[in-house]
């Protein structure tokens, strides 16, 4: 019943620990206007904005979609607010899709963003309170426990995580867009950063970065005809589960294993490794990306690590992960799920330039947020579904 | 378009201050909700509203889950709006085919901090918020624009809260209600002039859910479901001093493309926190004098913020359900000074 | 600790402030605005319809059109087109005796800005009234350079204008020299009176007298500590009481090397979670009298509290986590639990 929804434009900023040049508004607007070119679209084309990003008190303002109206053309139109924590850019661009996908829309902007530098983005995520009943140190503080649980299961060799951020990293060389682009990166670099939260170090943790990405999506007769052919989705899934409750997993949650399994059986997927060709995966810590290699059901239980340490996610492997940069390298949070979706976009389209994967017809793009229990994904393929 | 009808609601009391945290305030709301609605869970999809501003702390509507039943995992979103915004996103998913049915809460504390205050945040960043002017100040300005304009008077103003406080009296959730004299209200000193106390909607805490069906699961469950013949939602202008106050452009759009003209309209719930902006929301959305405007007594005696504008959805959902109304139109606002508004249509079949 | 009150239903609420020194970086539009309101000018953006939008805007909320650098000069003098009277100012605005907050249309300008005006009373407000700046006199580059507006003279609009112009034009040509304005400062505090709720509040009354008590579900009987007043896995309430033992057993940790708003503890320290003997979800909590490198999964620890007379209903009640002398517990028997 529903229609196709293709994503026409893309458009991201270059992602930086303080874009001091722009305000709020000039920072998604830079993501915005790129999408609009990209589509071959001006503002007067589009019917509605849905904008997402995390905790407002990163900005210290109240439901900035308000202040933003102006910038993103929205005077007389309908525009939308998500937030769903860490996977906010994820279920932004899936909710923008369902304008499309019901028939209400036929052209949706979608932007997501984060301005950190205008705050210290450590105060919003450990807000203390009063008469707490908890004690959790930040989110590296909160991942890091489930990181150790990880290796300790699995007996994943100690360097599995330095091996995901060197790639990483050596990846976001070939983004321009990319925060953290270091030539000299090397193992020994990694291996001997601080421990921040043991086991994670610095260098295998997200930067804090200023950044907005913004997607068009549109009708299949709206499609105009660009330098790059359409991403069409093919499927898109969203699931939720508690923060915390007894008898949880919290090392391979639920809640993603049945988001996976959703969206691969809505895009008609049955063995995601073979027919995948690349996904860009929300990994905030290195080691997340051998935990979600299991939890997406592309290598069994306990056996995640060795995708990365056989060099099956790297870009020239049979399984690329986050020929971006990912998380990584650059991680303005309330954008960084929408930038992986916009990146397996731009992998369909042929569209990712150095970090381009030769031939990739299907792609993933997939965000978690919260204690690892919000996850949103879709799949976009080159051909209609 | 899908036939999808609103077939259950429930509401916390909306206390002045409830000291119960936001789980514990919902939870009971959302399971009303859900046993009255007579449908099992899962929902296909379930979407919230609500703002971290409120009470100071971060992913409040995170926490929130564990009263929405998300055991095995749900298909969820948020929106950091009013719950009718929660409701529109949820009636699109079922109109792209992805639900049947759909679980809609939101819910507030102002209690906790000095809501009109905590509001100026929502201001300009650069310009405004600076100088922490407070919401009922600026709906005062608005207010004053408006009598000036259209020659109404602080008299009008008054009689549209001792009616919504008499109405008030049916309804065992609002949050103040009684029978008041004009003049008197009016004797009273102005909070921010020309507005009073009774102008203002009291500061409450709350929460509210809603359930939505498709077609048949709605027939299925509901004798007379309350059925969604329009909605849609419009933004204007941020800055005050580049909108013309008097009148709210976007509730006039909004109710257009819901289709408000298309039929008699016996009641309108209308999300208005202020007594000057019912009169600016009934003209915008051309409600004649016949039209009974927020029987609940509306947001003058009940406005969980964040909640308010679903409740005036479902407040209007009860009105079909019992047969009292044949079509009416429910209003959910957001921002400074009307700058946000969503209309929908309910008819009864 | 003191300024925990124990109100109705034995329910807990406590002061939380929210306060944040936001800096934010404004841009090109906004930065020449605030460049020129250090010189003691305001300046308007010319639209290319030629509507002068006063403050610029960066957008044209019209058309979404970005709105250029045609900048004009306005004011400073204008008229008040709506106003509202504030009774009782809030400490945060910008006068601490009765004003009025008003739109103010700028000469020479098409739209309104927002600002406070200094009449003394609300008998001298009218919409229609001319007003003018009062510049503060040592000037950053913010919206507060304009201390706030004040009812223009009637006899002539020189009258005392002139100098004040010049003033700001002496203070212009000083300033030329320096760097235009990228940055503003706009700090907020926000204060709340936080709720505990009640689930939350039996447990630290339950601290405050040395015991540790978790609720269990109704309908899966597992036992939640800290309790949230709720199972979110069967999404029922839950009330039922549980007495638990202060020792426990660590299911995993982290050793914490950088500093969190949230805690304060000494760096570096063990961040862990601890299975409470009879729970059935650990908590989060910090273990010390230890060496960091023997902390491990298994191994068996129990709280230290603060001497008895100083318990309170928090949770600093219990300092920490100390490991004790009792076998580790095998790892498979926490795979569940983590
Ligand atoms: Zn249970």
């Amino acid at each position: 019943m529903a229609r196709l929804c293709a994503v026409a434009g893309i458009g991201q900023t270059q992602y930086s620990a303080r874009r001091d040049d722009v305000s709020i508004a000039g920072l998604l607007r830079e993501a915005a206007t790129r999408a609009l070119e990209d589509a071959g679209m001006d503002w007067p084309d589009i019917e509605a904005v849905v904008v997402g990003k995390a905790p407002d008190m990163f900005e210290g303002v109240m439901m900035p979609e308000l202040y933003l109206a102006d910038a993103l053309g929205c005077s007389g139109k309908p525009m939308l607010r998500v937030h769903t924590a860490g996977s906010v850019g994820g279920s932004t661009a899936i909710v923008a899709a369902s304008l499309v996908q019901a028939g209400i829309h036929e052209r949706v902007l979608t932007v997501s963003f984060e301005k950190q530098s205008e705050s210290n983005a450590m105060w919003a995520l450990t807000v203390k309170t009063p008469l707490q009943a908890s004690v959790v140190a930040g989110a590296g503080g909160y991942f890091a426990p489930l990181v150790r649980a990880y290796m300790n299961r699995s007996g994943a060799p100690d360097d599995t995580g330095i091996r995901v951020a060197l790639k990483d990293r050596r990846n976001a060389l070939k983004n321009p867009y990319a925060h953290l682009r270091d030539p000299n990166m090397s193992f020994d670099t990694i291996a001997s950063s601080p421990m921040l939260w043991d086991p994670i170090r610095l260098h295998e943790a997200c930067p804090s970065s200023d950044g907005a990405c913004a997607l068009v999506l549109t009708s299949e007769r709206s499609v105009r005809k660009t330098k790059y052919a359409p991403a069409w989705i093919h499927a898109t899934s969203m699931r939720s589960e508690p923060t915390q409750f007894a008898g949880q997993e919290k090392v391979n949650p639920q809640s993603g294993r049945d988001c996976a399994k959703d969206v691969y059986k809505k895009a008609g997927i049955s063995d995601p490794r073979k027919q995948i060709d690349m996904a860009e995966i929300y990994v905030p810590f290195s080691w997340f990306e051998p935990m979600w290699m299991e939890n997406l059901g592309f290598a069994p239980v306990g056996e995640g690590w060795k995708m990365t340490y056989e060099g099956a996610t790297a870009l020239d492997g049979d399984m690329p992960v986050n020929c971006s940069g990912g998380v990584l390298s650059s991680n303005p949070i309330g954008a960084s799920g929408m930038i992986r979706f916009a990146e397996a976009a731009m992998q369909v389209r042929g569209q990712a330039g150095e970090h381009q994967v030769d031939g990739a017809r299907i792609a993933l793009g997939h965000a978690y947020g919260g204690g690892s229990q919000f996850f949103s994904m879709w799949i976009v393929g080159s051909a209609k579904p | 378009m899908r036939d999808v009808a609103i077939v259950s609601f429930a509401s916390a009391p909306n206390r002045r201050t409830d000291l119960r945290n936001e789980v514990e305030i919902l939870m009971p709301v959302v399971q009303e909700a859900v046993a009255r609605s007579g449908i099992a869970r899962p929902f296909d999809f379930t979407c919230s509203g609500s703002s971290d501003f409120l009470q100071g702390t971060p992913f409040a509507f995170v926490i929130a889950l564990d009263a929405a039943g998300a055991w095995p995992p749900i298909a969820e979103s948020h929106v950091e709006m009013d719950g009718a915004w929660a409701l529109y996103e949820a009636w699109v998913k079922i109109q792209a085919g992805q639900a049947e049915t759909a679980l809609v809460y939101a819910f507030g504390k102002s209690s906790p901090g000095d809501l009109p205050e905590v509001l100026a945040t929502q201001l300009d960043p650069y310009l405004v918020a600076p100088l922490w002017p407070d919401s009922v100040s600026l709906a005062a300005l608005q207010a004053r624009a408006w009598l000036e304009k259209t020659g109404n008077s602080e008299r009008d103003l008054a009689a549209i809260a001792v009616r919504s406080r008499r109405d008030a009296k049916a309804n065992p959730n609002a949050t103040l209600s009684g029978d008041f004299e004009i003049a008197k209200l009016l004797a009273e000193p102005y909070v921010a002039a020309p507005l009073r106390a009774h102008d203002c909607s009291p500061s409450c805490d709350g929460a509210v859910a809603v359930v939505l069906a498709a077609g048949d699961r709605a027939r299925g469950v509901c004798k007379r479901p309350a059925w969604i013949r329009g909605i849609d939602h419009r933004i204007e202008p941020h800055a005050l001093g580049m909108r013309d106050l008097t009148v709210s452009s976007s509730t006039r759009i909004a109710g257009e493309k819901a289709g408000v003209g298309n039929g008699a309209v016996d009641l309108a719930e209308l999300h208005a926190p202020f007594t000057h902006q019912e009169a600016i929301l009934r003209e915008a959305l051309g409600l004649g004098a016949g039209v009974a405007v927020n029987p609940s007594g509306g947001a003058l005696t009940a406005n969980p913020m964040m909640a308010a504008g679903l409740a005036r959805i479902g407040e209007a959902a009860s009105r079909i359900w019992d047969g009292s109304a044949r079509r009416a139109i429910a209003h959910a606002t957001s921002g400074p000074c009307l700058q946000q508004n969503l209309v929908c249509v309910l008819e009864g079949e | 600790m003191s300024e925990i009150v124990s109100e109705e239903g034995g329910i807990l609420t406590a002061p939380h402030v929210l306060e944040y020194p936001y800096r934010r970086s404004v841009g090109p539009v906004l930065g020449r605005f605030f460049t020129e309101l250090r010189a003691g000018r305001i300046v308007g953006l010319r639209t290319q319809q030629g509507r002068v939008l006063a403050p610029p805007q960066e957008y044209d909320p019209e058309t979404g059109a970005a709105t250029g650098s045609d900048f004009v000069e306005i004011g400073p003098g204008g008229v008040v087109t709506t106003w509202s009277w504030v009774v009782r100012p809030r400490a945060k605005q910008p006068l601490d005796r009765p004003f009025a907050w008003a739109l103010v249309k700028l000469d020479g300008a098409d739209t309104a800005m927002l600002h406070a005006v200094d009449a003394g009373d609300l008998s001298r407000m009218r919409t229609g009234m001319r007003v003018r700046p009062r510049w503060r006199a040592e000037r950053v580059g913010h919206i507060h350079d304009i201390e706030c507006f004040e009812p223009e003279p009637q006899a002539t609009a020189d009258n005392g204008l002139g100098g004040e112009r010049q003033r700001a034009g002496e203070l212009a040509m000083a300033e030329e020299a320096q760097k235009p304005v990228t940055n503003i400062k706009t700090p907020m505090r926000l204060e709340y009176r936080y709720s505990a709720g009640i689930a939350t509040s039996r447990f630290l009354h339950g601290i405050a007298q040395g015991k540790i008590l978790g609720q269990r579900c109704p309908s899966c009987s597992k036992v939640y500590v800290p309790p949230r007043g709720s199972c979110p896995r069967c999404a029922v309430a839950t009330e039922e009481e549980v007495e638990l033992s202060d020792k426990g057993t660590i299911t995993t940790y982290a050793i914490v090397r950088v500093p969190s708003e949230s805690i304060d503890v000494p760096l570096p320290f063990a961040s862990v979670h601890v299975l409470l003997d009879g729970a059935d979800l650990p908590m989060f909590s910090v273990v010390q009298e230890c060496p960091l490198d023997q902390i491990r999964m298994g191994m068996r620890v129990q709280a230290v509290w603060v001497p008895r007379e100083q318990l309170g209903p928090t949770l600093q009640s219990i300092r920490y986590f100390k490991p004790i002398d009792e076998p580790d517990v095998p790892a498979e028997k926490l795979q569940e639990t983590v």
